[in-house]
């Protein structure tokens, strides 16, 4: 009873994808449930986001009593520096931590409507996104206060908050989609995060590092710190606010001033071929979290 | 399997995974402007259907083709948010259902104007009655022009007027060209409103075509299995002279159903084997409704009707026809096989075990529905009155 010639009715439609076709559709969507989630959090609240402000800014009063109490007051800048980290920090984990029950909360989307599956995870991140432009500008103000003046280097910073962009994206969909199949990546998730907290240069400063001599496996502590891109995002980012300036005196370059320590993440690991390796840790989270995505998407309604 | 620590402490453990075909050999096609239902029991993969055509689930196997831009209602109001007032969740759910936003907010008028919620839209949703509610996500819902709308009983919701409103936009846009198939359950809509329809069961394709006749072939489906196995009622008496080897109805064509629809012919049979030798007897069977009441007696026994003498060991076939005058509903014929004698001598009663459903979309809520002309006069005094008032 076939009336139609299959071959003219072009390409079957294809099932559930993290990402398809119309790209603006899916900008669009991700951005709309970005905004819709980032309005709720201050909606109804007096001081609106103040409160978005209040939970790094707490964070990073109590460390900082608690440490100036210990040696740390030797440490250039060390307050401007807590405050960067404990955000970009925050930023890391709403990300991720946010992004592992994402799938399975939005359920009622994902099993009603069409769309690519990709949008939930990064309204996700994009929500951190926003929190993160608020918390900046805390930062900002908080840093000038410390004594730290821009400079041109400060360009190299919204890079570096790029590349964390990226950790977080990648992890972000690795966690939304094993999530979907094993529970327990929410707290194990936990708990890598609070060791995360610790082992990322946030609290502890490079210098603290390098002071214990041992190896492990041969291989120094400092080294296996920074193995840990955030460890080295951290360090960069130390680097590029207050890091040491070559100075140039008729072409010749003269001692850096002033050196707050601030020495660059390939410095810090022992040269840029080493510093391959938490780069390419970026790449390969994203790239192993996209595939997982992609891999699961087309069931995911079904798997909920 | 959901932790890990399952999968640990059970690593020999086969997973769990019993595979269930949703659904197989289903293969349909909808030409453009039509209005196709697909219905079928709980469970029976319909949804799951539609969900395959919405591109929410993919199929494991075969190919779907769909031309045009394609809206599924499989929920109304995906996305709302109880905490934002409307204008916000308008735009989020057009958005949701693929306008740009943009056009989403540019469309919010008219989406408030139809909702009849011009008071209401500085009000959060959660103070929202579920009316209101469902007004709006309607309203919504239709601004998303498609030329191929997939609706999943969302019909269900809402007051009757609120239905009829549903049905009146369903009409317009399918006379307008747009294609709809309609998942549901009400075989009033599926008559009333689709061109053709498709009958699934268990995952399978049972009919497809003629909306009248995959109703039909639904209700008997549900019916047929859904039927009491035994009703406790009249139990089986008769002093054993006779016996009611079978019994059964049929429409006046003699096909035979468990559901039959109003105004038809319809003929009970039953089957009787003489034990003993009888003179004159009777076939009487009694319609029981679904209380208890006797609806229709139907009989042989009457006075001018003397079938003569049956010897032991035979057999005949009694049988009564009447117009199906029975409103729907599911009822229980007792059949009595008597004598007319010294008073009644009753050689076997059937129990209340067999029972027949009766369809029809005419209930006007008496236990019988025949036919009825109705008229209204004025009545010339009060005519007269009217014009002396005027």
């Amino acid at each position: 009873m076939s009336t139609f010639d299959y071959a003219d009715l072009g390409e079957p439609i294809r099932g559930p994808s993290a990402l398809s076709g119309d790209w603006r559709r899916f900008w669009h969507l991700t951005f709309t449930i970005a905004r819709t989630e980032f309005k709720l959090r201050f909606y109804g609240s007096a001081l609106g986001y103040v409160w978005q402000l209040m939970r790094p800014l707490m964070m990073f009063g109590v460390l900082d009593l608690v440490y100036s109490l210990g040696k740390l007051g030797s440490i250039p800048h060390y307050p401007a520096m807590l405050l960067s980290g404990v955000v970009m920090y925050t930023f890391f984990m709403e990300a991720t931590a946010g992004a592992v029950r994402c799938v399975v909360d939005r359920e009622n989307f994902v099993r009603k409507i069409q769309f690519p599956r990709l949008a939930i995870p990064l309204a996700v991140v994009l929500t951190a996104c926003f929190n993160l432009v608020v918390n900046f500008f805390a930062v900002a103000v908080f840093t000038f206060l410390d004594g730290v003046r821009p400079r041109v280097q400060w360009l190299e910073i919204p890079l570096i908050l790029c590349v964390l962009l990226v950790l977080a994206v990648g992890v972000a969909l690795l966690l939304s989609a094993l999530f979907v199949r094993f529970r327990d990546v929410q707290p194990i998730w936990d708990v890598i995060g609070q060791v995360l907290f610790y082992a990322s240069l946030i609290l502890i400063p490079l210098e603290k590092i390098q002071a214990h001599t041992g190896r492990l496996l041969g291989v120094s502590l400092t080294h296996l710190w920074l193995l840990n891109p955030l460890a080295d995002l951290m360090q960069q980012y130390r680097h590029a606010l207050l890091g040491p300036v070559p100075r140039f005196f008729n072409g010749k370059p003269v001692t850096p001033w002033p050196d707050h320590g601030g020495v660059s993440a390939a410095a810090a690991i022992g040269g840029y071929a080493d510093l391959a390796i938490p780069v390419g840790l970026v790449i390969a989270l994203l790239a192993l979290g996209f595939w997982v995505f992609n891999r699961s998407a087309p069931h995911i309604a079904e798997n909920l | 399997m959901h932790t890990l620590k399952e999968r640990a402490l059970h690593p020999l453990r086969r997973t769990g995974h019993h595979t269930f075909r949703a659904l197989e050999n289903v293969s349909f096609e909808v030409r453009q402007g039509e209005f196709f239902g697909i219905v079928g029991r709980n469970g029976s993969g319909k949804s799951t259907l539609l969900k395959c055509l919405a591109g929410i689930y993919s199929a494991d196997r075969g190919r779907i083709w769909i031309q045009g831009r394609m809206s599924p209602f499989i929920e109304l109001g995906v996305g709302f948010n109880p905490d934002l007032a409307a204008r916000d969740n308008v735009v989020l759910n057009g958005i949701m259902l693929g306008l740009t936003p943009r056009e989403a907010r540019a469309r919010y008028e008219h989406v408030i104007e139809f909702a009849e919620l011009e008071e209401f839209q500085e009000l959060k949703l959660k103070n929202y009655s579920s009316g209101m509610h469902v007004r709006l996500a309607f309203s919504v819902a239709i601004q998303v022009d498609a030329d191929v709308l997939l609706i999943d009983e969302v019909l269900a919701v809402g007051d009757a007027s609120f239905q009829q409103k549903c049905f009146d936009v369903f009409n317009r846009l399918r006379d307008q060209g747009t294609t709809i198939v309609l998942v549901t359950h009400d075989m009033g809509a599926v008559n009333n409103f689709c061109h053709r329809a498709l009958l699934l069961e268990r995952g399978e394709m049972v009919a497809e075509g003629d909306p009248e006749d995959v109703a039909n072939h639904y209700l008997e489906l549900n019916f047929n299995r859904d039927a009491p196995e035994h009703v406790a009622g009249a139990e089986r008496v008769g002093n054993g002279a006779a016996r009611i080897v079978d019994q059964w109805c049929e429409a006046g064509d003699g096909t035979q159903s468990p559901m039959y629809l109003q105004g038809q012919q319809l003929r009970f049979c039953a089957r009787v084997e003489f034990v003993e030798e009888a003179v004159d007897p009777g076939l009487t069977v009694v319609f029981e409704n679904e209380n208890d009441v006797h609806v229709l007696v139907a009989t042989t026994a009457a006075e001018h009707e003397r079938p003569g003498r049956f010897a032991p060991g035979e057999e005949a076939v009694f049988s009564v026809e009447f117009t199906n005058v029975l409103a729907p509903g599911r009822y229980f014929p007792i059949t009595t096989i008597s004598r007319l004698g010294r008073g009644l001598e009753i050689l076997d009663r059937s129990a209340r075990e067999t029972s027949i459903v009766v369809q029809g979309s005419a209930a006007r809520g008496g236990v019988i529905d025949v036919p009825i002309r109705a008229a209204v006069e004025r009545s010339p005094s009060s005519a007269r009155r009217q014009v002396e008032v005027g």
